[in-house]
């Protein structure tokens, strides 16, 4: 595609130039050293039974003294990473009056709008893989046993899971950049659609769940349960949610389900949870991992299909 | 016209939800002219150059440039055509040899090429001491400038410049001028969109005036001052010393004079062409004294308020 490659080197210069890169990369290095920092404390401590997947350890443990844990930290930090790269890829360029400028020259209309895209995917990845090896690197150090090979692949999984959930973030921010001309619009719009997924669907899931099946203290089992089964399809509706399942899934192998119904009977029935192989904890979040490709590309397509259709004026 | 067409519309047209923003416009520019596009804000000019280079469609009519429909071959017209738009803004992180490189890169220049060329056109545009400093730092005029040399950089055959001279001052919009003149001398085909018409004059070779999307005037300033003048006639006003009936019979009697009007001792006469001289003659062998004679030149004005105001 003609111009592509100059459109994404450029991006990508801009990016790892950019004031903001430095800020997210100190932040990257601060999550790294907490979370080596919390495992030291509880791995020594011998509160893992489990001895078979020491090295997910690293990656799940949440301090208690600290209270820190990397997977809260990447499902905050991923959206703010993808929010800061896409808010401002189109209507920047808008309002600096360089849009108009940029598609005067030989290059197709989805050329710019995929090297945006691209560059953004790959500085994503940077952070993404670098807050991944820091962790493994540093964790490695501490506690002395080397990953084994499955070990290394859920590593990677991880990455690829959080390249995904970033990929969109960053789809809806530059959705966002397209419609709406002015940056900070965009930015905050993007923000307030973060916020309402963080804070306040978990709170519309449960009113819904409550009005479908309503439980008391005089509740049996069987309805709280079935009530938790609603709120947890519901809130599915949210990327958030979609990737911390997944991301359990894929760090605690012995994790065999995501339904609320399995998991109660298998506690009841006293089951020994055994690890599930990595194939069968791939199938398990399946689901999941579709679904945050899809509300990417989802987000990509109304944009390229927005941003083809627009007149660009340089006012 | 002679040449071969580089820009050709054919009922263009664009039509936004409520208004016409362009009505069935009918231009031929050949090549190496210089195109004075002009009217008042908003009566399509920056539209039309939008069709012209595929950055928006038009509703129905079409535009060839250089032989290609912008519409479908966008990127074709684009390699070929540099345009400047009206608030033109480049990267201000970035110096003044980055933005153009990244231009040259979009342009497919092979890197070292560019790298020379960014080098020889900032230079030529009068920026090759200020070619690192960032361009968040440049004054209009060097904006503007910069634009002129973000045009040039990828030697294009047609350029279109949309206000370029919009907000500066007089030495800059010289210079400005003078750039694209200069253009203009290496064959480039230019249109040159303002509102500004006593600029346009000094360089363009035609005008086509825009009124709320039709054009209703195309050809030399010249032409269009005296169509505005008087539906193409000279006017000159004699004042001789008593003039008597013989000689405003004489002067009815000399060819293309169409009108003669006394008031006074002035004379007033409508004729088709510049008729000074014979006039002088008869004046003098019908015994008169001529006093003083001038023609009328049409003025600026005459032309803004034919075509622009009328218009409104």
């Amino acid at each position: 595609m003609t111009g592509l490659a100059a459109i994404f080197r450029k991006e990508l210069a801009d990016h790892f130039n950019s004031k903001r890169f430095i800020i997210l990369f100190l932040l990257v290095y601060l999550a790294a050293i907490a979370t080596t920092y919390v495992a030291a404390q509880n791995i020594r401590s011998g509160i893992t039974e489990s001895t078979q997947f020491i090295f997910l350890r690293l990656f799940i443990v949440s301090g208690e003294a600290l209270p820190f844990s990397l997977p809260l930290f990447l499902s905050l930090f991923i959206p703010v990473v993808g929010i800061a790269l896409g808010f401002d890829a189109v209507s920047g360029e808008r309002a600096s009056g360089t849009l108009s400028r940029l598609l005067a020259q030989p290059v197709y209309r989805d050329s710019v709008i995929n090297g945006k895209f691209l560059a953004g995917l790959t500085t994503l990845s940077v952070l993404v893989a670098s807050i991944v090896a820091l962790v493994a690197g540093m964790g490695l150090r501490m506690i002395g046993v080397p990953p084994n090979a499955e070990e290394i692949l859920r590593i990677f999984g991880l990455v690829v899971l959080s390249i995904v959930y970033g990929a969109f973030w960053m789809s809806l921010a530059v959705l966002f950049s397209v419609f709406f001309s002015r940056t900070a619009t965009s930015a905050l719009a993007s923000i307030a659609i973060w916020i309402f997924l963080l804070l306040f669907m978990s709170m519309i899931a449960r009113l819904i769940a409550g009005a479908v099946v309503p439980i008391d203290q005089n509740s049996t089992a069987e309805q709280v349960v079935r009530f938790e089964e609603v709120y947890r399809m519901i809130s599915r509706i949210s990327p958030n949610t979609l990737y911390a399942e997944a991301f359990a899934a894929l760090m605690t192998p012995e994790l065999g389900t995501l339904s609320v119904m399995l998991l109660q009977e298998s506690i009841i029935s006293g089951m020994v949870p055994t690890p599930l192989p990595l194939s069968q904890s791939l199938s398990l979040i399946w689901p999941q991992i579709t679904s945050l490709i899809a509300l990417a590309a989802l987000c990509f397509a109304i944009s390229y299909v927005k941003f083809m259709r627009e007149e660009i004026r340089s006012t | 016209m002679s040449q071969q067409a580089i820009i050709e519309t054919s009922d263009l047209t664009k039509a936004y939800h409520n208004f016409v923003a362009v009505d069935k416009l009918n231009l031929r520019v050949g090549e190496g002219e210089v195109f004075g596009f002009l009217g008042p804000n908003g009566a399509g000019k920056t539209t039309t150059i939008l069709m012209l280079l595929g950055l928006t469609e038009p509703t129905s009519g079409f535009a060839k440039i250089c032989g290609y429909n912008p519409t479908r071959e966008p990127v074709k017209v684009k390699r070929m055509v540099g345009y400047m738009p009206e608030k033109v803004g480049f990267y201000e992180d970035l110096s003044a040899r980055e933005n153009l490189e990244y231009t040259a890169w979009l342009n497919g220049l092979p890197k070292a090429e560019a790298l020379k060329k960014v080098k020889e056109t900032l230079e030529s545009v009068g920026l090759g001491e200020a070619i690192d400093q960032k361009v968040g730092k440049f004054s209009h005029g060097m904006k503007q400038r910069l634009g002129i040399a973000d045009v040039m950089i990828k030697d294009p055959k047609a350029a279109f410049f949309d206000e370029p001279t919009s907000g500066i001052d007089p030495e800059g919009i010289e210079q400005i001028l003078s750039l694209i003149k200069e253009m203009a001398r290496r064959k480039v085909t230019i249109i040159l969109s303002s509102h500004q018409l006593h600029q346009v004059q000094k360089i363009c070779t035609r005008v086509g005036i825009l009124s709320k999307g039709r054009l209703v005037a195309d050809g030399t300033v010249d032409h269009l001052g005296r169509e505005a003048l008087d539906g193409g006639k000279y006017q000159i006003q004699l004042q001789v010393a008593e003039p008597s009936t013989r000689l405003v019979s004489a002067i009815r009697d000399i060819k293309g004079v169409r009108g003669v009007e006394s008031a006074g001792d002035l004379l007033m006469i409508s004729c088709d062409e510049d008729l000074r001289p014979q006039l002088a003659r008869t004046v003098v062998d019908n015994d008169c004294l001529l006093v003083q004679m001038k023609i009328q030149e049409y003025g600026l004005e005459e032309i803004y308020m034919k075509y622009f105001r009328g218009a409104e």
